[in-house]
């Protein structure tokens, strides 16, 4: 629909300038989000093109993170340039704000270090732990557990620190999830091998206390690098709101200023083609406003002085000097995200399905292991120590190692696959999510339809079609550029200006000609009442009135028509009139159309189906939907909408087509057959383990390979996922960004 | 079995070695573009450096993504 700021606009060269930081050496850094890196001869063209550059000192491209890091030679340096050939070499580029530079992902360099570290631990101990069960006996076996004991201590204290935090977090809520058992089963393990190792026992467990945290580490390790890749490449979008503003100074010039600095009445110039910053009240001049992020209105509207504008709409034709109405935090877009940290409520009851299967896994599992030390204290006649050691070791065969990887082992290999269809999904979660699904709800306007209008029948003099085009070849507006597309010779057309807000007026063959709005083309022309804009009239001439109707996404009759047969609902959730939207719905088959609805309308519309048990996947794309996408039980946004919608979303489609929607669905009820068969296999497991456990015939030998076994077999169900998929392109191609 | 009071240091020492060596790599910024890095070395693109100051500036470069 909209394309990113463009480079030509004051506004975006300030913006540049702006990100442009000094690196203390005489120099300046810049870095530059560019989505259409794609593979590794991009990588060398951007790097030879730029590094060739009397102004360029180096330039590195990131093929991961789709970014590319300048260093410019001068420290005042206009950045702008370098991003002009980064476009005229077919990557257009958008600095990257400075804010989001220090986002260094601590998270995953702490799982990434306990990776490592219960590596280490975890071969070493196996080591000496092989000798023993070799049969090393006495002092021997006594020196390999104390080795086993110094080397586990401080590895379980460094690499169990994500699971002891999780777990001591959801037990103080009075929750329980998956590391509730996983941290208790591992601090047991090492208490017990201690105790053992102090009396010099036999059976030690801490090689099997290690390899399950070096397990479940990988498996977490592999979750967030999936949700860290999905985040970098939804921040690498094209970014659609400005950071910045042009603000009147003390002296009449304009001047950049943060979005965060401008207040409510200072005098803004926002330019052709530029997004309007905040709410704003048109002061001086003319122009056409694209409303359709904000409203859902899918034709754009006039506006002259006086006029009120939303943050996010996109200003089209002319430019304007306008007086803003509230600061950025108060303006529309900051109104939305409230609405939605308040709709989100509704969402945080979910309870992920490895936390529900905890709850009922947990009390089993410790229930178990009390029994079995009571039935042993009778059994014995007393003998505490053997009775706690089978107890405990109740607890370690039945840590739920295959359970705390069944879900992420199966949520990654989804997200590689939705990775190849153009799909980013941001957490597991959603997919669990996806598949619960009862109804479909798509917004109308940037979802359901491009934003792009074509043009319908014409009506009147159809001689004038050629004179038409000629005019609307020099014209920016939509409607102009839908004529442009016309299939017909086009006379030459002399002294064209545009008159925003009104249409575009010029001279063909010597005759004075405008193309727009009815009644202003009714000043040279006799226009007909019932005449749709845009018109086109002659001086003494015939008109030509042509009916715009909005373009449908690929994929959306598709989508629409797959999600149906799949036995879901399909609701139309528009802000757009009941015309437009009855109108689109009838051509793709939806029944069920609510029109005219506000933000908070969408919200309450969701909440209703919600109340009524229902679970809807909202789709949209404005910056009215994302309120909405957060109420919906799961949400999408294509890769085109607003920052606000696409942040909201819990997928994010890259390609243009609707036709991933279904596909999304269908792998989400895939992945949630093979979560459950995962877990099928982790109880089965536990069937055949704890009776032996509570005979007391379980021993470390046992437990290392039962375990190892488990986690092994619910990897490998897992990857079954990848079967039957179209083949493995590579993912950077995936990716493709519809420009 | 004596033999066991060297080779078990040994052993020790020599993960350590490959641990601190994966954390030197993991600091370094080697895995910040996997990818990428991948694709390079098939590019021969062996043009020097601009020089004064580029070591500096490469490796700040690095830990700022």
């Amino acid at each position: 629909m909209t394309g990113p700021v463009g480079f030509s606009s004051p506004l975006a060269r300030a913006e540049v300038l702006a990100a442009r930081r000094p690196d203390g050496q005489g120099r300046s850094r810049l870095l530059l989000s560019v989505p259409g890196i794609r593979c590794g001869s991009c990588v060398a063209a951007i790097e030879r093109t730029l590094s060739s550059r009397a102004d360029v000192a180096s330039a590195r491209a990131n093929l991961t993170l789709k970014r590319v890091s300048v260093v410019l030679e001068s420290a005042d340096a206009d950045p702008s340039p370098v991003i002009d050939a980064l476009t005229a070499l077919g990557f257009p580029a958008t600095p990257v704000e400075p804010g989001a530079v220090e986002a260094d992902d601590p998270a995953g360099r702490e799982l990434v270090r306990a990776l490592a570290i219960a590596g280490f631990g975890a071969m070493n101990i196996m080591l000496l732990s092989v000798g023993v069960w070799s049969g090393a006996e006495g002092r021997l076996r006594l020196g390999f557990h104390i080795l086993s004991a110094l080397i586990a201590l401080p590895v379980v204290a460094v690499a169990g620190r994500p699971f002891f935090r999780s777990a001591i977090a959801a037990l103080r809520a009075g929750r329980m999830n998956m590391d509730v058992p996983i941290a208790l089963g591992v601090s047991l393990a090492v208490l017990l091998s201690l105790f053992e190792t102090a009396q010099g026992g036999a059976h030690v467990f801490f090689d099997a206390a290690v390899t399950l945290l070096f397990f479940l580490l990988a498996g977490r390790w592999l979750d967030h690098l999936m949700r860290e890749r999905a985040r970098s490449a939804v921040t690498g979008l094209a970014r659609l709101s400005p950071a910045g503003a042009m603000v009147r100074q003390a002296d009449g010039t304009f001047a950049y200023l943060p979005l965060a600095d401008v207040r409510a009445g200072d005098v803004l110039s926002i330019a052709e083609g530029e997004p309007v910053p905040v709410d704003i009240r048109i002061l001086d001049g003319h122009t056409d406003l694209d409303r359709a992020l904000v409203t859902g209105e899918a034709m754009p509207v006039p506006a002259g002085p006086g006029f009120e504008a939303e943050a996010g709409t996109r200003n089209l034709t002319g430019t304007v000097q306008a007086q803003a109405l509230r600061s950025a935090d108060a303006s529309f877009l900051a109104q939305m995200i409230g609405m939605q940290a308040a709709a989100e409520g509704g969402r945080g009851r979910y309870v992920r399905i490895a936390d529900r299967a905890a709850r009922l896994y947990a009390p089993v599992v410790h229930v178990a292991a009390l029994a079995t030390f009571a039935g042993w204290l009778v059994a014995t006649a007393g003998d505490w120590q053997t009775s706690a050691f089978v107890a405990i070791s109740v607890l370690i065969i039945t840590c739920p190692c295959a359970l705390g990887l069944a879900v992420p082992v199966a949520h990654v290999v989804a997200a590689g696959q939705l990775m190849r269809r153009g799909v980013l999904m941001k957490d597991g979660a959603a997919l669990e999510r996806l598949a619960e699904i009862d109804r479909a709800v798509f917004d109308k306007t940037g979802t359901l339809t491009t934003g792009l209008p074509r043009l319908g029948p014409a009506t009147g003099d159809a001689q004038l079609a050629g004179a038409a085009r000629a005019l609307a070849l020099r014209s920016r507006h939509p409607a102009s550029r839908a004529i442009a597309a016309l299939d017909c010779r086009a006379p030459e057309a002399t002294d064209v200006t545009e008159v925003p807000g009104s249409g575009v007026e010029g001279t063909v063959d010597g005759k004075r000609a405008r193309l727009g709005r009815a009644d202003w083309v009714g000043e040279i022309a006799s226009v007909p009442a019932d005449a749709q804009s845009p018109v086109f009239g002659m001086a003494d001439g015939g008109t030509l009135s042509f009916a715009l109707e909005e373009t449908l996404r690929p994929g959306a009759a598709e989508a629409v028509r797959r999600m149906t047969a799949g036995g879901l609902g399909v609701t139309l959730l528009s802000g757009d009139t009941a015309a437009r939207a009855d109108l689109i719905a009838g051509r793709l088959g939806i029944g069920d159309v609510r029109s005219g609805a506000t933000p908070a309308g969408k919200i309450a519309a969701l909440e209703e189906m919600r109340c009524a048990g229902g679970h809807t996947l909202m789709v949209g794309d404005g910056l009215n939907d994302a309120p909405a996408l957060a109420a919906a039980h799961v949400s999408m946004a294509p890769g085109s909408g607003t920052d606000a919608g696409r942040t909201a979303a819990d997928f994010v489609l890259l390609r243009d087509s609707l036709a991933a929607v279904p596909e999304t669905w269908t792998l989400a009820r895939d992945t949630a057959r093979i979560v459950r068969q995962n877990f099928a296999l982790a109880v089965i497991y536990n069937c055949a383990a704890i009776p032996l456990a509570v005979a007391g015939l379980v021993t470390p030998l046992v437990a290392a390979l039962a375990m190892s076994g488990s986690s092994i077999l619910v990897t490998l169900n897992a990857l079954r996922l990848n079967r039957g998929a179209p083949a493995p392109a590579r993912m950077q191609d995936a990716e493709a960004v519809p420009a | 079995m004596t033999i066991l009071v060297l080779l078990i240091p040994v052993t020790l020492a020599m993960g350590g070695i490959g641990l601190a060596a994966f954390f030197w790599s993991l600091r370094a910024g080697q895995y910040e573009d996997l990818s990428g890095d991948a694709e390079r070395i098939l590019h021969d693109d062996d043009r020097p450096l601009k020089p004064a100051r580029q070591t500096d500036d490469q490796k700040t470069g690095e830990t700022a993504t």
